[in-house]
């Protein structure tokens, strides 16, 4: 019962503010709003007893990607506050088309039958996450790391001030 | 009643439907990465409940999940850092702005 | 579990951490900070009011609630309002994580360390709008340049916990105290850690040498120049409280925690904690100011590598020792 009613708040939380972020006329306050939107998300992991996952949830999103948006947020145009229109044209089109995902998306994943796993569930911990990176999954590890290298050298380059 | 599968799988996809208006609609090309943001933990949660109620014995959607995080953070560094590029050079961000190939 | 019971005992740990740290550490803080500075400088600090000044913060407090709220024009309200919020809740969340006693903590999270860094990192983004909705250009200048100090010192801060992470086998910090019981306390076995994240930690909490977004001399006072009154004192609570919260996890990761013979362990943690504090205090009165590109290129080109280095040394030494 309990565990119902912290999953209805969170979810409202998340929806709520996701809400504002996509349809604020000011950037700002729809980039501010990502905040609970993730604290929102870090709350349905530690629901799901994904501890580790929430904790690095919170580091990285709410803690270093909100700052990397509303860095460039003020040091671009949206930063100067004026009230421009933030929609274009396609508003209606882009209505249906979301509310059209939405339906079936629920519609299928509702009536799939998924195999309910019926064994007790382990203790998750970070330590588990370590050894499954470093044996059976080290090739994601590695690829993810490079990838982050190409990314790190390509943001930096392409945000260069030409000379 | 207990808090069951589908229950996390409909969240996720109210989440990535919002994800995917903001994508569709915005005119600044940073609230388009929002969208995207949005879109990228609205699948995280669907991979994080699968693995505790499908899959509970390995930690495969958690994994997962972090690499989705750590994939989200380089996709957004790269996107802001063409946002900040074009804006230097074309002197906009609005998106339906950027419509001629030579400037 | 009784979801009620939980939940008071959530709430009545929040009010007594709230009232605990606003009255102890901020305002005892602030005014440990200038008798100590007179005490480094050869003055006296404050001395009028009460027996040797102790009232002062009291009558500093009762002077910045009574202050007009004063809100800029053109400044986007809300998020004005918000802002303090923002820095004043993460500060004080730092402080769930951190053990008092062998059982005297908020709540012993598996994920400890990465909580603290996490609630570290959230500091930022309301330093970040508080500096762009004051609607004025030093405002903003030293809300971006605050960010940008705060998010590169995060990466050093994050490989020093780590470090002592992998010594200790865990992330709950309560593990971690538990740890140095058996090999010593780790400011000697890591002592490069505790390098890198004492200066981690003083340039996270915008403290001297590192206070170039408050520089009163440059920026008149930085990201919180147009906060008058309360939402002031939400701000400097929630420095204050982040700067208590970093020694408080000094001690904890690298100067045993709660351990020692005599005393009661909230004493010896008291007494560490202190200790730190007077630390911190005493380079801020010693040290000059570092400028913006100094700072920076300590952060990434020294201080990174030395972290990175040291997370290799330590593998090492943990695997064949």
């Amino acid at each position: 019962m309990g565990e119902l009613a912290a999953f209805i708040i969170l979810s409202a939380i998340t929806l709520v503010s996701a809400v504002v972020v996509v349809t604020s006329r000011n950037i700002v306050r729809s980039a501010l709003s990502l905040v609970p939107t993730f604290f929102g998300v870090t709350g349905l992991y530690i629901l799901l007893q994904a501890e580790f996952v929430a904790g690095i949830q919170v580091l990285i999103y709410a803690g270093a990607i909100t700052v990397l948006i509303l860095f460039v947020i003020m040091l671009t145009e949206g930063g100067t506050g004026l009230r421009v229109r933030q929609t274009n044209e396609q508003v209606p089109l882009s209505i249906l088309a979301a509310a059209v995902v939405a339906v079936l998306l629920i519609g299928v994943l509702a009536q799939t039958p998924w195999p309910r796993a019926t064994e007790s569930l382990p203790q998750y911990t970070a330590s588990g996450i370590g050894e499954a990176l470093l044996t059976n999954l080290v090739l994601v590890f590695e690829v993810t790391s490079l990838v982050l290298l190409v990314a790190l050298m390509g943001a930096i380059i392409v945000a260069r001030r030409e000379r | 009643m207990q808090v069951g599968l589908t229950h996390y799988l409909v969240v996720s996809a109210l989440l990535f439907c919002l994800g995917l208006y903001a994508m569709l609609s915005r005119r600044n090309a940073v609230a388009i990465l929002m969208g995207i943001e949005l879109m990228l933990n609205a699948s995280n949660i669907n991979l994080v409940a699968f693995n505790k109620y499908v899959a509970p014995a390995a930690l495969n959607g958690q994994v997962f999940a972090l690499v989705v995080i750590t994939l989200a953070a380089c996709e957004a560094g790269v996107g802001l850092a063409l946002v900040m590029a074009a804006y230097r050079n074309l002197e906009t961000v609005h998106v339906d702005e950027i419509n001629v190939m030579k400037w | 579990m009784n979801w009620g019971l939980e939940i008071a005992k959530a709430v009545g740990l929040a009010v007594v951490m709230f009232t605990f740290l606003a009255v102890v550490g901020a305002m005892f803080g602030v005014l440990l900070e200038r008798k100590i500075g007179g005490w480094i400088q050869s003055r006296l600090g404050p001395k009028h009011v009460g027996p040797q000044g102790l009232l002062q913060t009291i009558a500093d407090t009762v002077k910045l609630l009574q202050k007009e709220h004063i809100t800029p024009r053109a400044a986007d309200v809300a998020i004005f309002n918000t802002a303090p919020l923002i820095v004043a809740v993460a500060g004080l969340m730092d402080w769930i994580v951190i053990p008092f006693g062998p059982t005297l903590i908020v709540r012993d999270l598996n994920i400890g360390v990465v909580f603290f860094a996490a609630m570290a990192s959230l500091t930022v983004v309301g330093i970040l709008v508080g500096g762009f909705a004051s609607n004025n250009k030093y405002s903003l200048l030293g809300g971006l340049r605050s960010a940008s100090q705060m998010i590169s010192y995060e990466l050093p801060l994050a490989m020093a916990l780590v470090a002592v992470a992998m010594q200790a086998g865990t992330l709950s910090t309560l593990g971690i105290v538990n740890a140095q019981a058996q090999r010593g306390w780790f400011v000697f076995l890591q002592f490069p850690a505790f390098v890198i994240f004492l200066i981690a930690a003083t340039a996270e909490v915008n403290r001297v040498p590192f206070d170039l977004p408050e520089a009163e001399s440059e920026l008149v006072a930085g990201y919180f120049s147009e906060y008058t009154g309360m939402r002031f004192a939400l701000f400097q609570l929630g420095e204050y409280a982040e700067m208590f919260a970093m020694a408080a996890m000094a001690t904890t990761l690298f100067l045993g925690g709660w351990r020692g013979p005599l005393l009661p362990p909230v004493i010896w943690f008291l007494l560490k904690m202190y200790l730190i504090v007077f630390f911190l205090m005493w380079t801020r009165w010693t040290f000059p100011r570092l400028r913006l590109d100094q700072l920076l290129n300590l952060s990434w080109k020294l201080l990174l590598p030395a972290g990175l280095i040291w997370i290799l040394i330590t593998g090492f030494f943990i695997t064949f020792f």
